[in-house]
């Protein structure tokens, strides 16, 4: 097998043994400590608590991790790969400020009461509706202008921000507090169906990337060499943009504001392994699963019993040890 | 001799707005074309046209028989290569970089290249020069060599027609020589034949088999180096006072240029 090839293996088959390392600690981790010996025995005892805090509690929250870390990540790199820019992440382009002005109008007019679905409804709705807004403001003479895409995205992102702060300023003070204690994230999700969504959403949009992985590959020489290979740039682009917001829309939904994983965890797996996105997507998937799991057991366990906000964590440990790294990188970053 | 490659009656560009207009010409297997002409000619927009960047409006053009309009994108890629005047530099390797050339010819869903794909890489690398740089980043390259790699990547797309905008733009003569006595060989070699932007006049009158001159988005004038580098066209076209010479060992056309002071002494 070539050499290219056998490394991309190790490195994935590594990042699957972390994967399961962090999620059998985040198992153990927390105020009723599990012993992982006995953990066969604990999930055979269905009376017991320990049963109780894995099932309902530690499990549902790993699974969330691996949803939302892994869509939010993916989309990051696809994202990066279609605009080509290092800066691009799912957050750039509005999605969540749309998701959180969504929300924000949902508890304002309090049609979070509805159902426990409103909220995640109202969020996906407002990822929804700026996506749409985004996409048609950017089409330009039958194609789609990339650059100005990216322009009204942040520019979206700000209109939506400061209709939320609007919001927030004429509510009352229990709604502020829902609505900052969403826009701050949770991995705390107690409807299952919501957390199979998150989940399988996740893991369908990893399966549907891998289809544009040569694709997002022939794009590193930018979009009319692309097509000089034969690739169908126009609709590759606006179907993986599709797809990535989708994956962000679900995400935020879900899970409220955690940022940074698709900004972070991409460009970690870049320097480690390259820019080839056969490996990448794949790659970034389970790596934002692993740095959410692991946050998600730092932010529940270090000030415990209380609970961190996962955005505090993710943008802490994920900011410092991206500066780190590639501080001492010798090869400057790059995309392409 | 019989035509491979035939343009007729083409214009491209976008509904109600023509670019250019009433392109004819034709160009036979292994032929080594030049395409000359002042900046804003329409030299570049005919390799967009010619490459299915820009729509066709009008005309036909044939490849080898088959009509490039009934061709899809992958089949144009495996018939016709291009290497644009700026080459892409990224942080991939020159291997990764012309294993791209394989695109074209790869299945549905295919994530990894063949053992074939990697054999026609390092043939086509070994070609141009570049096998020994495979492992080398794009980025850490001189002009010189990333072109000769933009060159080995075209050739990995085994392309009938192979598009060359200025590859010799930002070499030196060490280069200029080296890269177009390459492409020469190529076309001879190969049978591929090549369509080639150049700007200078004396490049394309010595390597080229034929020149094809542009002019306000149409062409001038057509044909062996010796009929278009004359002193007539290249003074209407480039608004230049020129001498056109014979070289003595080639018997190619030799243009020097004049300055204004020398035209205002004499």
């Amino acid at each position: 097998m070539n050499s290219k090839y056998l490394k991309w293996i190790l490195f994935l088959a590594a990042l699957l043994v972390l994967l399961l390392v962090s999620v059998l600690l985040s198992l153990s981790a927390g105020e009723i400590k599990v012993s992982l010996s006995q953990l066969p025995q604990i999930l055979s005892d269905k009376g017991s608590i320990e049963y109780t805090v894995l099932a309902k509690i530690r499990i549902p929250r790993i699974l969330m991790a691996i949803g939302v870390g892994g869509a939010l990540s993916l989309s990051g790199v696809v994202l990066q790969g279609i605009y080509r820019n290092p800066l691009v992440e799912p957050y750039t382009l509005g999605i969540s400020g749309g998701a959180a002005l969504g929300v924000a109008v949902a508890i304002v007019f309090g049609l979070n009461t509805l159902s426990f679905f409103s909220l995640p409804a109202f969020g996906f709705l407002g990822a929804l509706v700026t996506l749409i807004v985004v996409y048609l403001l950017s089409i330009k003479r039958g194609g789609l202008s990339i650059n100005s895409m990216l322009l009204i995205g942040v520019m979206v992102s700000f209109v939506s921000s400061s209709a939320m702060m609007f919001l927030m300023s004429i509510s009352t003070t229990e709604n502020l507090h829902n609505i900052v204690f969403w826009v701050m994230g949770s991995l705390d999700e107690s409807n299952n169906s919501l957390i199979a969504i998150a989940f399988y959403s996740s893991l369908a949009g990893l399966v549907i990337s891998y289809f544009f992985a040569q694709t997002l590959n022939a794009l590193r020489l930018g979009e009319v060499k692309a097509r000089h290979l034969g690739i169908n740039t126009g609709v590759a682009i606006k179907l993986l943009f599709f797809v990535a917001s989708l994956l962000t829309g679900i995400a935020v939904s879900v899970a409220g504001v955690i940022g940074f994983v698709g900004l972070v965890i991409p460009h970690l797996i870049r320097l480690i392994i390259g820019n080839d996105y056969r490996v990448l997507l794949a790659g970034s998937f389970m790596g934002g699963a692993i740095f959410l799991i692991l946050s998600d057991t730092i932010a529940r366990t270090i000030i415990s019993p209380n609970e961190l906000p996962i955005g505090v964590i993710t943008g802490f440990v994920g900011g410092l040890v991206f500066i780190i790294v590639l501080s001492r990188s010798k090869s400057h970053f790059k995309l392409n | 001799m019989e035509q491979f490659f035939q343009i007729s009656n083409f214009s491209c560009g976008y509904p109600g707005k023509f670019i250019l207009e009433d392109i004819n010409f034709s160009v036979a297997k292994g032929d080594f074309v030049g395409i000359i002409g002042p900046n804003g000619s329409g030299k570049t927009t005919l390799f967009r046209g010619i490459s299915g960047e820009l729509p066709s409006l009008k005309g036909k053009m044939e490849l080898n028989g088959t009509d490039t309009k009934k061709m899809g994108l992958k089949q144009r890629a495996q018939n016709i290569a291009i290497v644009t005047q700026t080459i892409e530099i990224g942080s991939m390797t020159v291997e990764e970089y012309v294993l791209m050339g394989r695109i074209p010819y790869h299945k549905q869903f295919q994530f990894f290249e063949t053992k074939e794909d990697f054999a026609i890489a390092e043939k086509y690398m070994k070609l141009t020069g570049v096998d020994k740089l495979k492992g080398k980043y794009m980025n850490a390259l001189s002009g010189g060599e990333q072109q000769l790699a933009g060159i080995a990547r075209a050739l990995t797309q085994e392309p009938d027609l192979l598009l060359l905008d200025e590859p010799t733009s930002h070499l030196d003569i060490t280069h200029q020589v080296q890269t177009l006595n390459l492409i020469r060989r190529l076309s001879r070699e190969l049978g591929l034949t090549v369509l080639m932007i150049i700007h200078d006049l004396n490049l394309a009158g010595e390597y080229c088999d034929s020149l094809i001159m542009m002019q306000e988005g149409h062409i001038r004038k057509k044909g062996l180096p010796v009929e278009v580098l004359n002193y007539a066209d290249i003074e209407a076209v480039y608004e230049t006072v020129v001498v056109v010479r014979t070289n003595p060992i080639s018997n190619k056309p030799v243009v020097f240029l004049v300055s204004e002071e020398v035209i205002e002494k004499s």
